[in-house]
Formats: structure tokens, C-alpha cells, sequence
């Protein structure tokens, strides 16, 4: 009998864990309350580390990001961007420091070069006068909505379940095992089954959390004290490229004085400031006006960009030793499988906790060495071997470019984000017009995204990135919704539209001034005033008494004719 | 040396052409400088006048922003109500709060507004033979009020009850046409709507421009052999069904409209109209043109694609304005005038600017009322009373700018269009109407005080 076990959260981690898991011979089920990267994963900075970042403070967390960037390049390199990173000096910043970043680097095997102000300014023209020097670091830019749905697509390749919608609302707990989950749905998962409110159990004889920042929440149903250390960090999305290289500041103290290029805008950010409740926490004017001023500090004309939204997500920290800890920033980023039988006296379970994006691959093989562990399986991993899905051949991605009649810029990015599925993908039958112009996606990728997520908008756009750039799902959001039709219906159709027009101005809000709040307007214009979408009859407008209002030549109580 | 004139209007959309042949119309000698024409482009062509009262919330009253997930279904049902859609503009006019401009300068300002607007347009513009709005699909898939709209939308209007069908074409993604017949349906139009989807002008590659394929209707150039428009009629031909009339996407012609749609119409035997789009909409840029035609025969100056970048004070009195700089290719020249209007334009067309801390209008720096803290500038509902939307100048009932104290900022200065603040024109549906109302008075008020 195949063993079953069940993985609750469809992040990074918890993808990771299926696909691990499945690839080993389990029959896995993996649950996640919303879309896949619904939580951290999809808002995070996207930050390959080198493990520079941490050589001095926490080198046990760099050694494992430098071995797992490395990994990531074999098995992933169609989510990766190559940018390179530096660590910068400016006059004023202790020498001290940027020595010992060197040596702990050097301590971590992380490959580095020094290189002189001028030279740093020669490959990054937009940094401040101010540098003194840099240090060279094989950072990189990491796709997560990619890398989750790599991971999730090749978990079912494996053999493995994907709920999406699927919120865990109890474990099932007896003589202190835990042998299930209770789930209640959200809505139809992924492939359209099963509706809002419905609850099921699933059975299993090892349930994995993989929640990182909820893990305390889901580890209190069996009643077991798991207290976490989340940290919250804003970030702020910028509509240019300024900068093709990862910037790190070199100081002691990691405040938001990252800038990360990705795709065709950058990521300033992050703070690092403790939350109580991860699903509830200020958003704050003085983080996004903290991420702009720090990111010119090294970058003087990301202050002049136009900034197209800031969102936070929230770090799935976990201090072994809160006693001895100062603040938030120097929690370790290492990562903790937690064997509740161990620690708690429940069978059946573990919460894997803390840990990077970098490391996510590493924390699946810890968790599943452990469920295997604890159930007998003897079976090696070879997620570090296999490619990703869409991985495994580089040069499909240069041989696309002018295929399926797109233009060439346009097939270049469909490509970039299919990798080698871009085949299978963009041969349809029909067109295949552009329904995002700001990113470039095309309805043969929106609609392989609905075949893959269904009408869920935010789905869609996490695989597509349509919504994603300057102006902000205002004229795109509308088409996806059709995009949709007739697939699913009218009514679902529309809900798409406004929850995806409503999730794109819940991030915006924070980046309302100068060409951001022209576009604001200019989007409210249409969709208010050209389509009438606030006040439309069907959708709770107020109802409409039809024979009241002009009828134009037809009207039989017209005052005056005007026929042709 | 500098350029004169007795009425200078700063900026060349609906507002500027307005209030620019409003005041000629009075008699004075008017002159327009603007650095973009229109943003008509960006328009549904339609005449808003006055659609609806939206609920108003308190500004500084915005809930704190969480993180917490809000259902968007939860959003959209506490908006708070609607009165309306409204049967005439007018109607509305008692709810308006006092600092909209409705309320500012009366129903007279709106009327008057209109009927100049009558006459810039000639035949092109329909609506004039009743106060009542008319209630046009959008392709959002419902139905808005307006007061104008052009001849090409008439046959469209859901007032009337013959059945129709809506057309799209597969490779135009703003809407699905069987979208918008199901959704016209759920909001209760008294006629049967159906939607097609059809293949057409697929040669011109997937992402073919909207005024591409409308010039191709007007010369009725071939398309794989065929000429457009006979390439249509045989594309709509097998999907009309019972319909009396049949709607297509705003691209029948640019230049050669009327004919376009008169052939098609004889074509497929029934009446043919357009449904205003998005950006680029071609029912905005027929009416630029139009506008720039009316202009022209009013005999009045324009010079366009020159940004104003500053104002000169008479040196015994800084409330006066003897003269704005006008950028003519790097060189900066006074255009010197009694009077000067300023229709620049609201957020979209760069009337107003904003950074971090604060909201300006760059030409004038005139007073804009506004919460110091930019998180009060917008509330959590993307469709909600948002501060921002109503941002601009507060006139007075010559609109006249105000200060902060309640008087006017210049002794020889008014305001028309997107950069007066005070109207919720979107969510209201009143736009043009705003901007007719506003320019007319401003126009006159320009006019009649240089005598």
C-alpha cells in the first residue's frame, strides 16, 4: 500500500516538499487556502542569494544559499535571471565591515571580487558618485511564481493532488496522531471541482506544514505552542530598469537597501519589522518613503521613477533561542524541520519553519528526509538532478523567437516565461493577439494559464505576469475577464475582473502620486466612466426603469425628429 | 516681442475649445496655446451630463489600510447607494454637495454648455430633441446614461426595443461580443441580445491596430481579395439572426464614417452601430477633429505642441497676470493677454501634477484643496469616493480660482474642464458635461469682463 501524506501550503516550500515527496514514491495531496503562492512566496523581493548577504552574521543560512543558488542554476535556470550582484561602499561606510564581508565570504565559498568605484560605475552608470568600492557576488534574480508552479506542475506529473482554495480548518487528531486534515474550500480548485464552503477530510499518515509564517496557526489545532518570528517587508515596484545588477548596501545593519532587477522593473526593498498576525498588519506610508530614500542613497535616480505599486510579505522566521536575540534583522534565516512527536508528544506531523526563497529546494529534501524517516521509506532525493519542468532545454528558448506570428519582442518574453513549453503553448488555432501590452503576454498564454488555475484572476496573473506592469491591470484586466468567457461563465468572468481590478488597487494605493496617480485616473476613467463597471445593473448598480430614457430616432415621445 | 490677444486659453481639449469659442462668441479676440491637443484619444466620445449621485463617505474617514484579504464581492456591496441612473441631468442637480461645480453655477451653466456643444457638432452629435439621458451599451457589458452621443451610437441606444446582436472580432481582445450580449441581458435590457465572435481583418496580423483596420474600412481595401467591407457583411452576415440592428466595436472608418456604416447597414439590412471603446477610441478622435473644425471657423488662433511653463504678474500687482511664457522650442516667449483661461486639463491631461507630498497645478500654482497625509487620498475600493478623483481648483461662481482664503487668486484668471476640482466625474458619469458647463462660464466670464 502506497503511503499517503498530506503537505499544507502552496508556497515555495510546500511545492518543493510535493514534488520531493511524489518523486519518491508517496501519494501526496498538497492543500493551499488560496493560489499557489498566495502567501510569502509571492511576495518576496526575488532575491537569489549568493549568501553574501549573510557571510558575516549568520554564515550557516550562506553556506546552504551559495550550494542552493548553485542547484537553482541546474534545475531551474528558466526562473533565474543571471544579473550578478554587488555590495556597495559609499564614502562613509566602515571599512571594517567591508572587510569582513570579504572574509566571511571567502569563510562561506562564495566566489567574490573587489572592484574600484569608477569600474562598479562602468557596469551600473546610475549609481551614486558616492561608491567607493564593491564587491563582486554571484547573486541573481529568481522567478518564485515560476519556481512554485514548476514545482507544483511536476509534483502532478509524479503522481501527486494540487487543491487550491483549499483552507486547512482543523487537523484531525487521535491518541496524539494526527492522521488528516479538515479543509473547507474557498471555491472551485484549480481544475473547477468542488465549490465555496464545502468541507472534506482528508486522510493521511503524515501531514507536512509547510506555512512558514501560519505554521503557529495550523500547529494550535492539534494544540501544540509553536511560537514563530515573522517580520514584515515592504517593497516597491518601479516601471524602469535602472539597473541590471542586484545592489546590496555593504553595512552590518539590513534595512531595505536591496534593488533587484526583474523582468522590466525593479524591486526596492525590504524592512524588517515584527508582526503579530500575518494576515493583519499595518501597511505604512514611512515603509514605502523609507524603501525609496534608501534605495537613491546607492541608486540616486530610483527617487525620479515612477513607481507602479508596493506590496508586503511577511518572513516565516523562527527564533530556537528568543532569549538571546536583539531584533528582528538578526533572527537567523536558517531553517528548522520541527518533529512534533519529538517536541510535542504528535505523531504523524512536522512544521518545516524559517529559511529563504534560495533555500526552499533544500528545506523540501530536509522535510521529506524526515517524513521518510518517520515512515520508512527508503528512497533518495533527486530534486538537486532533475530539472524543472520548462528547464530542461535551453535552446528551445532561442528557437521560438519567431514562431506562432509574434512579434519578436513579444515571443522573446513568452518564451523567457515558458521556457521549453513554449511549443505546446503557443500553438493554437486562431489569433493570438497581445491582451496584456505592458508585459507582453498573449491570449495563447492567458489561456493555458486558465487551463492551468481556472478563472482564478490572481492566478492567471502570477503565471503570466498580464496585470503585472505600468498600468496596473487598467486596460488589460477587463480583457483577461473576456479571456475567460466562454470557458467559464458571464458571472464568474465578471468576478474575475473586479477582484483582479480591486487586488492590482489594493497595492497601487501606496504608490499614488506623479505618473502612477495619472494612470490611477485615467484607469477609473474607463472603467467607471467608459464602461460603467461601479454602478452596472447586474452587479449590484441600482436597477434601471429602461423606458424612461431616450430611445433615440425610434422613440415614439421624441420632441423633435432628427431622422437621417 | 510679445504676442497679444484679449483672451488667452492655456490648453486645447473639450475645456479649451469651449471656452475658447465661448468667448469669441462674446466678441473678444481669443487665442488657444496648448502643448498636446486632446485627451480624446483616451475618451468614449460620449457627452456625459449627469448620470448619477454617488454616495458620498467622509474624505479623512478611509479605513486603515491592513493587510487583511477583503472580499471583492464585500466591497462592491458596501459602496454605499446610487441615485440614479438618472432620467435627465438635471434631476441630480438638489444632491450635489456645494462645491460641485453643478452646484456652483446652476443648471443654466450645464444647458447653455450643451447647446454650444449642439452647435460645434452639427449632425455628428445626437441627443439635443430631449432633456432625457439615453442609455448606451458599454462594452464593459452593461449600460451607461449620457446626454450626447454621437449619430453612429444611436441605433444602439437600450431604450429601444428591437432585438440586436453584438458583433467582436477574435483578434480584438477588449471584449467578448457573447460576453456582452449575456451580460446586457442580466442587466435587464427589454430586448433579446445575441454575440458573435467573427474572423476578420486576421491578415493584418494579430496586433493590428484599431485605426488600422477603420482605414481600411474607409477605403474599402481588399483583404485576402475581398474589399473590407463586403468581407464584414459576409463575416456578420450568419450570426444575425432576429436582430434589427447589430453593434460593432467603434472602428467602422475614421474619415469616412457614415459611410462606412450606411454601406454595411444596406449590406446586412439591418441598422448598424458603433459601441464606444478604450484607448484608442476612434469616437474621441472623430470629435477632435471635429472640435479643431469648429475652431477653425470661429476664427480662432491656435497654436499647439508648445507647453506654457510659467506666468509673468504686472510689477504694481501680483493678483493681476499680464502674461504666461510659452516654450517655442527651448526659447520662452510671453504670450501677454487681458484675460486667460485655464483648461489644462485634471490628472490625465497634466492640469495636475502631484509628487510624494503634495497635489500642484504647475502652471498658475493655484490652490489645491487637499488632505496633507497622501493616504487620505484614496479610499480601499477601487471604486469608492476617492478624494483624489475630485481633487482641482475651487472656483467661484465666474470660476474664478479661489485661494485658500476664499478669494480669488488673480484679478484676470478662470478655470474650466478636468483642472476645477469638486465633480466626481466618473463614478457621477459627468464629464463633458462638467467640462461644458465650466468652459462656457469661464469662456463668457473671460469675454464679457476684457470689454
Amino acid at each position: 500500500m502506497t503511503l499517503s501524506v498530506v503537505v499544507i501550503g502552496g508556497g515555495a516550500t510546500g511545492t518543493g516538499t510535493a514534488r520531493d515527496l511524489a518523486m519518491r514514491g508517496l501519494d501526496v495531496t498538497l492543500v493551499e487556502r488560496g493560489n499557489l503562492t498566495e502567501g510569502t512566496t509571492g511576495r518576496t523581493h526575488g532575491h537569489l542569494h549568493s549568501g553574501g548577504r549573510y557571510a558575516v552574521s549568520d554564515q550557516e543560512s550562506a553556506v546552504d544559499c551559495m550550494e542552493e543558488n548553485r542547484i537553482l542554476h541546474r534545475i531551474a535556470s528558466h526562473c533565474i535571471e543571471d544579473t550578478g550582484g554587488l555590495f556597495v561602499q559609499l564614502e562613509g561606510d566602515s571599512d571594517d565591515y567591508f572587510q569582513q564581508k570579504l572574509e566571511g565570504c571567502a569563510e562561506c565559498d562564495i566566489p567574490t571580487e573587489v572592484i574600484s568605484g569608477e569600474e562598479a560605475r562602468r557596469q551600473e552608470p546610475h549609481l551614486t558618485k558616492r561608491v567607493k568600492r564593491a564587491i563582486r557576488v554571484p547573486d541573481g534574480a529568481i522567478d518564485p511564481f515560476r519556481l512554485c508552479v514548476a514545482n507544483a506542475a511536476d509534483a502532478v506529473d509524479h503522481g501527486a493532488t494540487v487543491e487550491t482554495h483549499a483552507e486547512v480548518v482543523d487537523l484531525v487528531v487521535e491518541d496524539d496522531r494526527v492522521t488528516g486534515v479538515e479543509i473547507e474550500r474557498q471555491g472551485p480548485n484549480y481544475l473547477g471541482e468542488g465549490r465555496e464552503g464545502q468541507r472534506e477530510t482528508i486522510e493521511a499518515d503524515y501531514v507536512v506544514s509547510a506555512t512558514g509564517a501560519w505554521a503557529s496557526q495550523i500547529a494550535e489545532m492539534a494544540d501544540i505552542d509553536l511560537e514563530m518570528a515573522i517580520s514584515k517587508g515592504a517593497m516597491v515596484v518601479t516601471n524602469v530598469r535602472q539597473i541590471d545588477t542586484v545592489i546590496n548596501r555593504c553595512l552590518p545593519k539590513g534595512d531595505g537597501d536591496t534593488i533587484i532587477p526583474h523582468e522590466t522593473t525593479v524591486l526596492l526593498g525590504a524592512n524588517d519589522d515584527p508582526v503579530d498576525d500575518p494576515d493583519d498588519y499595518p501597511e505604512e506610508q514611512w515603509e514605502v518613503d523609507m524603501m525609496i530614500d534608501l534605495a537613491s542613497e546607492m541608486v540616486p535616480i530610483t527617487a525620479e521613477a515612477r513607481m507602479i505599486r508596493a506590496y508586503w510579505g511577511v518572513r516565516p522566521l523562527y527564533d530556537p533561542d528568543p532569549d538571546s536575540t536583539k531584533a528582528s534583522g538578526d533572527v537567523t534565516r536558517n531553517y528548522f524541520v520541527l518533529d512534533h512527536a519529538d517536541r510535542d508528544g504528535i505523531e504523524g506531523f512536522c512544521s518545516i519553519v524559517g529559511g529563504k526563497l534560495t533555500t526552499y529546494r533544500e528545506m523540501a529534501e530536509s522535510a521529506t528526509d524526515h517524513v521518510c524517516e518517520m515512515l520508512g521509506v527508503d528512497a533518495d532525493c533527486r530534486t538537486h538532478e532533475e530539472p524543472l519542468p520548462g528547464s530542461s532545454d535551453i535552446s528551445v528558448l532561442e528557437d521560438q523567437m519567431d514562431n506562432f506570428g509574434l512579434r519578436s519582442p513579444i515571443a522573446r518574453r513568452s518564451t523567457q516565461r515558458l521556457g521549453d513549453r513554449a511549443a505546446e503553448v503557443l500553438d493554437t488555432e486562431g489569433p493570438n493577439p497581445t491582451v496584456c501590452e505592458c508585459e507582453a503576454v498573449t491570449r495563447a498564454e492567458i489561456q493555458d494559464a486558465i487551463d492551468g488555475v481556472g478563472a482564478d484572476p490572481n492566478g492567471i496573473r502570477l503565471r503570466t505576469r498580464a496585470s503585472m506592469g505600468n498600468c496596473q491591470g487598467g486596460l488589460c484586466s477587463h480583457r483577461i475577464s473576456a479571456e475567460i468567457y466562454p470557458k467559464h461563465d458571464a458571472v464568474t468572468a465578471r468576478d474575475a475582473l473586479d477582484q483582479l481590478y480591486q487586488e492590482r488597487w489594493k497595492g497601487q494605493r501606496h504608490t499614488l502620486w506623479g505618473r502612477q496617480l495619472s494612470q490611477a485616473m485615467l484607469n477609473h476613467l474607463l472603467h467607471a466612466t467608459t464602461m460603467n463597471h461601479d454602478a452596472d445593473p447586474a452587479f449590484g448598480g441600482p436597477s434601471v426603469d429602461y423606458d424612461a430614457f431616450d430611445a433615440g430616432r425610434t422613440d415614439p415621445i421624441t420632441e423633435e425628429s432628427h431622422g437621417d | 516681442m510679445a504676442i497679444e490677444s484679449e483672451v488667452l486659453v492655456v490648453g486645447g481639449g473639450l475645456a479649451g475649445i469651449t471656452s475658447a469659442i465661448a468667448a469669441a462668441r462674446e466678441g473678444a479676440d481669443v487665442r488657444l496655446v496648448c502643448h498636446k491637443r486632446t485627451s480624446l484619444r483616451q475618451a468614449s466620445g460620449l457627452i456625459d451630463g449627469l448620470g448619477y449621485v454617488p454616495s458620498r463617505t467622509d474624505p479623512y474617514d478611509a479605513d486603515e489600510i491592513t493587510q487583511r484579504r477583503k472580499d471583492f464581492r464585500t466591497v462592491r456591496s458596501t459602496r454605499g447607494e446610487y441615485t440614479g441612473p438618472l432620467v435627465t441631468p438635471f434631476d441630480g442637480f438638489d444632491e450635489l454637495p456645494v462645491s460641485h461645480p453643478y452646484s456652483i453655477l446652476g443648471p443654466e451653466a450645464l444647458r447653455d454648455g450643451l447647446a454650444l456643444f449642439d452647435e460645434m457638432t452639427g449632425e455628428m452629435y445626437l441627443g439635443s430633441h430631449t432633456q432625457r439621458n439615453a442609455l448606451v451599451p458599454t462594452f464593459g457589458g452593461t449600460i451607461k446614461p449620457t446626454a450626447r452621443y454621437p449619430r453612429a451610437v444611436e441605433a444602439g441606444l437600450a431604450s429601444d426595443s428591437r432585438p440586436m446582436a453584438v458583433v467582436g472580432f477574435r483578434s480584438l481582445t477588449d471584449f467578448d461580443a457573447r460576453m456582452v450580449a449575456d451580460s446586457l441581458m442580466r442587466a435587464g435590457v427589454p430586448f433579446e441580445v445575441t454575440g458573435a465572435e467573427v474572423e476578420f481583418a486576421e491578415a493584418f496580423g494579430a496586433d493590428a491596430k484599431i485605426t488600422r483596420l477603420a482605414k481600411a474600412l474607409d477605403h474599402d481595401e481588399p483583404i485576402d481579395g475581398t474589399p473590407a467591407r463586403q468581407a464584414l457583411a459576409e463575416a456578420v452576415d450568419p450570426h444575425l439572426g432576429e436582430a434589427e440592428r447589430v453593434g460593432f466595436p467603434a472602428l467602422l472608418g475614421d474619415d469616412y464614417t457614415t459611410e462606412v456604416r450606411t454601406d454595411l447597414g444596406e449590406r446586412l439590412g439591418v441598422d448598424v452601430f458603433e459601441i464606444p471603446m478604450g484607448p484608442p477610441s476612434l469616437l474621441g478622435l472623430r470629435l477632435e477633429d471635429q472640435l479643431y473644425d469648429a475652431l477653425d471657423a470661429e476664427g480662432v488662433r491656435f497654436v499647439t505642441g508648445n507647453p506654457v511653463v510659467g506666468y509673468e504678474t504686472r510689477a504694481d500687482n501680483p493678483h493681476r497676470i499680464d502674461a504666461v511664457r510659452v516654450c517655442h522650442k527651448g526659447r520662452e516667449v510671453p504670450y501677454s493677454a487681458e484675460r486667460f483661461v485655464l483648461a489644462s486639463g485634471g490628472f490625465v491631461g497634466k492640469g495636475l501634477d502631484s509628487d510624494r507630498q503634495q497635489v500642484r497645478e504647475p502652471v498658475f500654482d493655484c490652490h489645491i484643496p487637499q488632505p496633507e497625509d497622501r493616504y487620505d487620498w484614496f479610499v480601499d475600493d477601487a471604486f469608492g469616493d476617492h478624494p483624489y478623483a475630485r481633487f482641482g481648483i475651487l472656483p467661484n461662481e465666474s470660476m474664478q480660482p479661489l485661494g485658500p482664503d476664499g478669494e480669488p487668486e488673480f484679478e484676470n484668471l478662470y478655470a474650466a474642464g478636468s483642472v476645477v476640482g469638486g465633480a466626481d466625474i466618473a463614478r457621477e458619469k459627468s464629464a463633458s458635461g462638467v467640462s461644458l458647463a465650466t468652459s462656457l462660464v469661464a469662456g463668457r466670464a473671460a469675454a464679457d469682463s476684457s470689454r
